[in-house]
């Protein structure tokens, strides 16, 4: 079954169109990502997934529901949103503000101090968020989309302004909702980090879908080489010279890059040769990679 | 209505918070004091009630004073919460739009009450304690018709001020608008209603002009306290006003509920229609 299904919406504003005839769907229990630059219309197609915005034509379908149709706030509680910016009011505490939100969830209270542990707000809990530093705020505003065990998760830019250790928290909590069976929507910009959690990429740009599939996929589809790395012994590297050409070797090391479906027979060639080798380093071309690769020509805003 | 509920108790809560209620309670508590004791200093020993020249003093002080803290209190609720990214993570909880305008009015109304009862309440006591008139013997029904209506007045410029901040992208915008909305109903139309009887023009109809005047709310609300009785009505020059230019308490009233409802319905649909 199908959490999010988009079928060919747009979004126009003015001239301006910042969502072009998409289709997408995202299933239940799928981690999916928006990818794409500045303006590419990831934060429309959130807003229009959350009923914010109405599509210019097309029809979306978030839990069985139509996100503009007033019944829509019947599942609105199981939706967990955080905006890509939000500052809560400097005079309430962390407590008040989440108790706040809970509330209009209808979410119990209770749950609120596993909230503040699992952000690591514990002691900052019942302290005026005034006196919160940025990433204190965007951990509080994870705990705000976390409340009330949300089905479905949509997180815009949920890492930006986080130092490393925040950031780990952050996809901590990610992998523990996706393990609970969560949907997850993410739009970010920390394309390597994301790499190992998401099941799909959607990379957008220019308000079109560019490209959808998981990483494999694109990597296969683009046909962006992977890179092998290898470390050895100089009596080795003269053996490797004779069997593959010297144009290989820098700095003593050899590279070699190849499609990623070539990958294991160039290993197996290499294994067969019999030779002493000291290491291996195989990497294959990163999100970030696929999506300049997908994206390019065009410029940052 | 539960939701109603934690959207009314925030807004009030803010308002004890940034210590807005505090402030305004103790400006208009101040005023109504100055205004009381300057009021009643000349009647001396006469036979009016020194409660109803407090009514039409604080009438007075309420036309400009109440407007100004109600525009100040709703410009910036919709589109400040706008540019601070909260309206957006409001709407995606289980509200609809109508309960978010509903929540800020039933709030702030709720604090503007507090700052007139008690700003008010603590004038027209001490007036009549200090006063040489029995307590009982004032003009009770005088004041508390100021009371309600003063909350009323706040009422119709909270809900003009909702549909300036439904409708603008900016706060300085809704800020602009806000004074400029609080100068035209304040100074600017009784002026130039002045201008036009004072043109001498022999075809304005005296009637015309009055319901023409009553149009403004501003003007209603006075009209309603200081015909509210004999003293107050002729403590304010009123009282020469012949049985038939007098409008009835009813139709005042009509013309001012008219002026809350209009502008929140209108409001509401302006926010609804709201891109985010």
């Amino acid at each position: 079954m199908n959490n999010i299904t988009l079928t060919s919406v747009s979004k126009h504003y003015g001239k301006t169109k910042a969502v072009n005839t998409m289709g997408l769907t995202v299933a239940t229990g799928e981690c999916l990502a928006l990818v794409g630059h500045n303006g590419a219309g990831k934060s429309t197609l959130i807003k229009m997934v959350l009923g914010l915005v109405r599509p210019t034509a097309g029809t979306a379908k978030v839990m069985g529901y139509d996100p503009m149709a007033t019944d829509f706030n019947r599942v609105r509680q199981d939706i967990g949103f955080l905006p890509e910016q939000v500052l809560f009011q400097n005079n309430m505490t962390g407590r008040e503000t989440l108790a706040f939100y809970a509330q209009l969830k209808g979410a119990s209270l209770s749950g609120l101090n596993d909230l503040f542990n699992r952000v690591d707000l514990y002691k900052a809990a019942d302290h005026r968020i005034s006196t919160y530093s940025k990433g204190m705020r965007q951990r509080l505003g994870l705990a705000q989309a976390l409340i009330g065990q949300p089905k479905l998760l949509i997180l815009d830019e949920p890492t930006t302004g986080l130092d490393p250790a925040s950031r780990q928290n952050v996809y901590s909590i990610i992998d523990d909702m996706k393990r609970g069976g969560t949907t997850i929507l993410i739009s970010s910009h920390a394309l390597t980090e994301l790499d190992s959690r998401i099941d799909r990429v959607a990379i957008l740009k220019q308000g079109n879908l560019v490209a959808l599939g998981s990483i494999a996929e694109l990597r296969q589809n683009i046909g962006l080489a992977s890179e092998i790395k290898i470390h050895a012994p100089d009596s080795s590297m003269e053996l490797l010279a004779q069997h593959f050409g010297d144009k290989c070797f820098v700095n003593g090391v050899a590279h070699f890059s190849c499609p990623a479906d070539e990958k294991i027979a160039l290993i197996r060639e290499l294994m067969d040769l019999n030779i002493s080798l000291a290491d291996i380093e195989v990497k294959d071309p990163s999100l970030e990679q696929i999506f300049l690769a997908l994206t390019e020509g065009q410029t940052n805003e | 209505m539960n939701r109603l509920w934690t959207l009314i108790t925030k807004e009030v809560r803010d308002g004890y918070r940034n210590r807005w209620v505090i402030m305004i309670t103790l400006i208009m508590t101040t005023l109504a004091l100055i205004l009381s004791f300057l009021g009643s200093a000349p009647t001396g020993t006469t036979s009016v009630s020194p409660l109803a020249v407090t009514v039409v003093s604080l009438s007075s002080l309420s036309i400009f004073f109440i407007p100004l803290i109600a525009l100040l209190l709703a410009y910036d609720s919709v589109v400040g919460e706008a540019e601070r990214g909260t309206l957006t993570l409001l709407l995606t909880h289980p509200v609809s739009r109508t309960e978010v305008i509903l929540g800020k009015f039933i709030g702030h109304l709720f604090l503007l009450t507090i700052a007139i009862v008690v700003g008010y309440g603590v004038a027209g006591l001490t007036i009549s304690l200090t006063g040489e008139t029995n307590f009982a013997d004032q003009e009770w029904k005088s004041f508390i018709r100021l009371l309600l209506s003063s909350v009323l007045l706040g009422a119709i410029f909270l809900s003009i001020g909702y549909m300036v901040s439904a409708w603008v992208r900016e706060r300085g915008t809704a800020a602009a608008m806000a004074i400029g909305i609080w100068l035209l109903f304040v100074l600017l139309y009784d002026m130039g209603l002045l201008a036009l009887l004072a043109s001498g023009d022999s075809g304005i109809n005296g009637e015309l002009v009055k319901w023409l005047m009553l149009i403004n709310p501003t003007d209603s609300y006075r009209m309603f306290n200081l015909t509210s009785s004999s003293d107050t009505a002729l403590l304010s020059g009123m009282a020469g006003l012949s049985s038939e230019h007098r409008v009835s308490d009813a139709s005042l009233i009509l013309i001012m509920m008219s002026w809350v409802i209009a502008p929140l319905v209108t409001a509401c649909a302006i926010f609804k229609r709201r891109q985010l």
